[in-house]
């Protein structure tokens, strides 16, 4: 007995050793490497080391320039702001356009149900990039979606809302942004609502109506507030990722849609300002912090109450 | 009472107005893959504007050595990203789901579920920052043949560093699906094998790995196509000579439309369509057959 139960000992510490060791040294120490790097000065060809032995003293050099310099540049302010504008215009279209989609979704016949859900994750398994691409031949000159705008005239109206810069003119533009964001992160959206919604218990409902609940009191009373943490985890997973986007800002943004991912990349691969890529990285992710946090607890509490 | 009555609208209007809005979604999430495929037939230089029919842009594909080296080198990468992230993954899942309490799990489930969400940007940073620092902890003048490895051909930038990275995102989808089956599984199948006599690792093998193998099979996918899609992460950790297949993409997509993307994407797409009908045929027939034999077993039961 005792020997089994040593056994079972020595396969647990295996089961999450393993996993757990592989995080800290793949995840954790990296974050503090950048922290590092993010109080460190620029050298003439690498990053100076923050303890360095001079007279055979070691000392420490912590240098707060590229946070100083963070702040006195008005430029690197306004990304933050824009990247967070930007990633809640692209939750809130996500949950306006998610939440109806997973409701129907979750109220249609049991039978195609599964058929409805395969139809989602499908685009998944094609390559994100190259949907992302897609978009910029829809939206170009002659592409079908410019051609179904124009021929809306809904090019006016979105120039006159500012979205586009002149009309006719959708590429490289907030609105070709948002478009890219939405369509990316859609399916972020509808996975955990649905989930979520398909779970409902209906007896709730007809309770309800028993009780006089018109349906559409019923769906606020009941159905909204029962699919909260569909909701929260949903525009989690489409808020946080937005915020750092890259690759849809460079390739559907434009110069003049301000993205912090964007700002990260230049820094490190075109100034080759490591110190500065940390500082960047280090404040987005105090940025994100809470968001992450609150992610993180609603993903723990699923996990729980699935058992 | 039916289901339709239920929802907040008129019976009749809701069906329609859910249709319709179900029917738009759809829509709007396959427009661009349908556009994708088109333009990639269309004789002309300008992917968009509609000349006629061709197959001109496959047979340049066909002599594209740098997509076709980077679409090769991907499928490797992915490859061992799958595999590897599968192990790594059904060890957090068992970690999270069977062992309730240990120390360390509140940070133990975070780092499993941050990558999920983090910004890539940042992920890509900090892991190359990283895997410099130690480069250059081993890598001295005075180096050994053993630090001269590791610093040059085992953390030098490569496939090897790209693996690295695709690990830690694939990981987390991997924890996140198997996880997912195993809170589902009846517990007591399990514990009835550890009372008839399985040790643990039989207990593994014989009872759970068979239930939970469909999982296992999504979560590999998965994460095979994340790798296969994968630009920021790769862009961080590439080194000369290690240019993935989207990594050539993004390039030629940075500088617009491209006829060559739209030709290899029709090739992406139709390869991942003919997988996912084959496997859900698979699985159907699978869950049908598991079906059957339960219902056989009742049968011999009674």
């Amino acid at each position: 007995m005792s020997k089994l139960l040593a056994s079972l000992r020595r396969g647990r510490t295996a089961v999450i050793g393993v996993p757990f060791a592989w995080l800290v040294v793949f995840f954790l120490v990296p974050f503090l490497v950048v922290l590092k790097i993010s109080v460190s000065e620029m050298g003439t060809v690498s990053v100076n080391d923050i303890l360095s032995v001079k007279d055979g003293v070691l000392q420490l050099t912590l240098r707060g320039t590229s946070y100083a310099f963070l702040t006195q540049d008005s430029l690197y302010l306004q990304t933050y702001l824009s990247s967070i504008k930007y990633a809640a215009i692209t939750t809130a279209f996500c949950l306006g356009i998610g939440y109806p989609f997973s409701y129907f979704m979750a109220r249609a016949k049991a039978t195609i149900q599964p058929a409805l859900l395969m139809l989602v994750m499908l685009p998944f398994w094609t390559s994100f990039l190259l949907r992302v691409y897609a978009w910029k031949g829809l939206l170009d000159e002659n592409g079908w979606v410019w051609q179904l705008l124009i021929w809306l005239h809904l090019d006016q109206g979105l120039a006159l809302m500012g979205v586009i810069s002149a009309p006719g003119k959708f590429m490289n533009t907030p609105f070709s942004l948002v478009i890219g964001m939405v369509y990316t992160y859609l399916p972020f959206m509808i996975l955990p609502l649905y989930s979520n919604l398909a779970k409902m218990d209906l007896r709730l409902l007809e309770a309800a109506s028993d009780l006089g609940a018109t349906p559409w009191k019923a769906f606020w009373l009941i159905t909204v507030p029962l699919s909260k943490a569909g909701i929260i985890a949903g525009s989690m997973l489409v808020f946080i990722p937005c915020v750092g986007e890259f690759v849809i800002p460079e390739l559907l943004g434009g110069p003049q849609t301000l993205m912090i991912g964007r700002v990260l990349w230049d820094e490190f691969f075109s100034n080759n300002d490591w110190p500065m890529a940390s500082t960047v990285a280090v404040v987005m992710i105090l940025l994100i912090i809470v968001p992450l946090a609150i992610f993180n607890r609603y993903q723990a509490e699923a996990q729980e109450n699935a058992k | 009472m039916s289901a339709a009555k239920r929802t907040p609208f008129g019976a009749g209007f809701a069906r329609v107005f859910g249709r319709a809005w179900l029917g738009a979604g759809y829509l709007f999430l396959y427009l661009p893959i349908v556009a994708l495929v088109v333009y990639s037939f269309n004789d002309s230089p300008i992917p968009n504007l509609w000349k006629g029919f061709t197959l001109k842009w496959y047979v340049k594909l066909a002599s594209d050595d740098e997509m076709l080296g980077g679409l090769w080198l991907s499928l490797k990468i992915a490859f061992f990203t799958a595999t590897s992230s599968l192990v790594l993954g059904t060890l957090a899942a068992f970690a999270l789901v069977k062992y309730r309490r240990f120390t360390g799990r509140t940070l133990f489930s975070g780092m499993v579920n941050a990558p999920l969400v983090m910004p890539e940007v940042i992920i890509g940073l900090s892991l190359l920052l990283m895997l410099v620092s130690v480069q250059r902890l081993f890598d001295s003048p005075n180096a050994g043949p053993i630090q001269f490895w590791i610093a040059n051909h085992l953390l030098g930038r490569g496939a090897m560093t790209i693996w690295f990275g695709h690990l830690l995102l694939g990981m987390a989808y991997a924890t996140v699906v198997v996880q997912a089956r195993l809170q589902g599984l009846n517990p007591q199948l399990e514990e009835a094998a550890m009372d008839l006599g399985a040790k643990p690792f039989q207990v593994f093998a014989l009872v759970t790995l068979p239930m939970i193998a469909q999982a296992l099979m999504s979560a590999w996918l998965l994460t095979f196509t994340l790798s296969l899609d994968d630009v920021v992460l790769s862009a961080f950790l590439n080194g000369p000579g290690s240019t993935t297949m989207p990594l050539v993409i993004f390039s030629r997509a940075r500088l617009g439309l491209n006829p060559s993307v739209n030709a290899i994407a029709t090739v992406i797409i139709t390869l991942v369509a003919i997988g996912t009908v084959v496997a859900s045929y698979l699985i159907a027939r699978a869950e049908r057959d598991r079906a059957n034999a339960i219902a056989q077993a009742q049968r011999d039961d009674g």
